[in-house]
C-alpha cells in the first residue's frame, strides 16, 4: 500500500504528516521524494546508510566526425543543441535525455555519457526503513530521481509513505502516480486554503482518494476545515498548533517516539488512514 | 553593421520584444545600406529552449549585434560563442533603439537574467 502525503506549499506541515506517521506504524517505509530539500532523514537519524548515484544520459559530439548539418539541432525537440560557427553546444540542463539525436546522427558522431544529478540514500531508523532522494543543485529535473526513488518501492511489500515535493508540478504528479491513497495536509489559513485547493484539483485529476489532515490547528476559525466540509471531503484529522510539538519538532526529534500524547495522536490518525485506504481499495477492486 | 532586434510585429512602426526567446518576429537591420528584413522566429512555440533556438536563429542571420531588453543565460551562451554583442535597448520604440545605438549609447547587456527553465516551477 503507497500512501502519498502531499501539500501546496513547503512548510505545511507535510514532513511532520508523513514522518510520524511511518513512525507510528508497523515495518514500514518512508520515502523522501522532496529531493530538493529532503529533509525525512534529519528527524529519522538513518543508520547503515547505502547510497546509489543517479545519473542521465547527455549527449556529446565528437567534433572529427560531426560535418556540421546540423540535423541534430534541428530535431531536439528541447533545442538542447545550437551549431554555431564549428562549435556544437549542448545545454545539458535543457537536454531531456531521449537519445533521439544520437540515433539520428548520420555521421554517428555524437554519444552518449553519464552525468550524475543525484543520489539515494537508504537507511534504517527503528521501524522505519528511510529512503532519500537528493538534487543537486543546478538541476532542472528531479524526474528520473523520483522514478528511481519509487520503482524500487514497487516491489516492496510493506506500506509506504511518500513525502511528496511541495506544490502541484510534473515533479509532484511523478510522485503520486502509482499511490493507493494521498494525503493532504493544510494549514488553517486563508492563503492555506488556496493551496490545499490546488493539490485538491491535482488528486483530482489523477482520480486518487483522499483525505485531509488539519494542522496547525486553534481555536476558531478554520477555513481549510470550511473548504473540506464545503466540498464534501473527508478530514482524517487534527493536529494542534502548540508548543510541545512544536518543540519536539524544531528539535528535528519524532513526536511519536518522544511524547505518549502524539504517539496516540498518530496512531488514532494512521487507524484511520488506514481504514480509507482499505475501503477504497475495496471500492475500486 | 548588421543587427538583430527582437519585434512584435513585422513592421518599423511596431515596438522591441520584451522577450527574446519568445519574440515573434526578429528584425535585421544593416545600418549601413538601411536594409531590413522581418525574420519569424519559430522557437516562439516551442516547449523549452526557446532561447537557445532563437538565439541560433539570430546567430545564422549573421549579423554583428543583438539589441534587445533582455536575454536568458543559455541564449547569451549561443550569442556569445557567435561573438555577437548584446546591447540592452532602454525604449520600446524600433528606430528609437536603431538610433541610439547609432549614436554609441546603448550599453552592453551585462545582467543576463537566468531562464525560466525547468518543469512547471513550484
Ligand atoms: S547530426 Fe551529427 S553530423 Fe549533423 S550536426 Fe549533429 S552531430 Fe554533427
Ligand atoms: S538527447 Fe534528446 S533532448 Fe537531449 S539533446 Fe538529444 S535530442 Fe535533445
Amino acid at each position: 500500500m503507497k500512501i502519498a502525503v502531499l501539500s501546496g506549499k513547503g512548510g505545511t506541515g507535510k514532513t511532520l504528516v508523513s514522518v510520524n506517521l511511518a513512525a507510528a506504524a508497523n515495518e514500514v517505509v518512508y520515502i523522501d521524494c522532496d529531493i530538493e530539500e529532503p529533509n525525512g532523514h534529519l528527524f529519522f537519524k538513518p543508520e547503515k546508510i547505502q547510497s546509489e548515484k543517479i545519473s542521465i544520459k547527455i549527449p556529446y559530439v565528437d567534433e572529427k566526425l560531426c560535418n556540421g548539418c546540423r540535423k541534430c539541432v534541428d530535431f531536439c525537440k528541447f533545442n538542447a543543441l545550437a551549431y554555431i560557427g564549428t562549435k556544437f553546444l549542448v545545454f545539458e540542463e535543457v537536454c531531456h535525455s531521449c537519445g533521439g539525436c544520437v540515433l539520428l546522427c548520420p555521421e554517428k558522431a555524437l554519444f552518449e555519457r553519464d552525468k550524475v544529478i543525484g543520489e539515494i540514500q537508504k537507511g534504517v531508523s527503528e521501524n522505519v526503513t528511510v529512503i532519500s532522494g537528493i538534487m543537486n543543485t543546478g538541476e532542472a529535473s528531479g524526474i528520473p530521481i523520483i522514478k528511481k526513488l519509487l520503482n524500487d518501492v514497487n516491489k516492496d511489500e510493506n506500506h509506504t509513505f511518500i513525502d511528496c515535493p511541495p506544490g502541484s508540478a510534473c515533479i509532484v504528479m511523478e510522485s503520486i502516480k502509482d499511490v493507493d491513497y494521498c494525503i493532504l495536509v493544510a494549514e488553517p489559513t486563508i492563503f492555506g486554503t488556496h493551496n490545499l485547493k490546488m493539490v485538491n484539483d491535482l488528486v483530482k485529476i489523477f482520480n486518487k482518494p483522499y483525505g485531509v489532515v488539519l494542522n496547525k490547528c486553534l481555536e476558531g476559525e478554520n477555513p481549510s476545515e470550511k473548504f473540506c466540509i464545503d466540498n464534501g471531503i473527508q478530514i482524517l484529522g487534527k493536529i494542534p498548533f502548540d508548543n510541545e510539538l512544536g518543540t519536539i519538532n524544531s528539535n528535528a526529534l519524532i513526536s511519536v517516539r518522544e511524547s505518549e500524547k502524539y504517539k496516540d495522536l498518530f496512531c488514532i490518525l494512521l487507524q484511520t488512514v488506514m481504514k480509507e485506504v482499505q475501503r477504497e481499495t475495496v471500492i475500486n477492486s | 553593421m548588421k543587427l538583430a532586434i527582437p519585434v512584435e510585429d513585422k513592421t518599423m512602426e511596431s515596438s522591441v520584444c520584451i522577450s527574446f526567446g519568445r519574440t515573434p518576429y526578429f528584425l535585421i537591420y544593416d545600418t549601413d545600406t538601411k536594409e531590413s528584413f522581418f525574420l519569424v522566429n519559430s522557437a516562439a512555440s516551442s516547449q523549452g529552449g526557446a532561447g537557445i533556438k532563437a538565439a541560433q536563429t539570430v546567430v545564422d542571420t549573421k549579423v554583428e549585434a543583438l539589441l534587445t531588453p533582455r536575454c536568458g543565460e543559455n541564449a547569451a551562451v549561443v550569442i556569445k560563442a557567435a561573438n555577437i554583442k548584446i546591447y540592452k535597448t532602454i525604449k520600446d520604440s524600433i528606430e528609437s533603439s536603431i538610433n541610439t545605438f547609432i549614436e554609441g549609447k546603448l550599453s552592453l547587456l551585462d545582467e543576463i537574467h537566468p531562464g525560466f527553465h525547468g518543469h512547471g516551477g513550484k
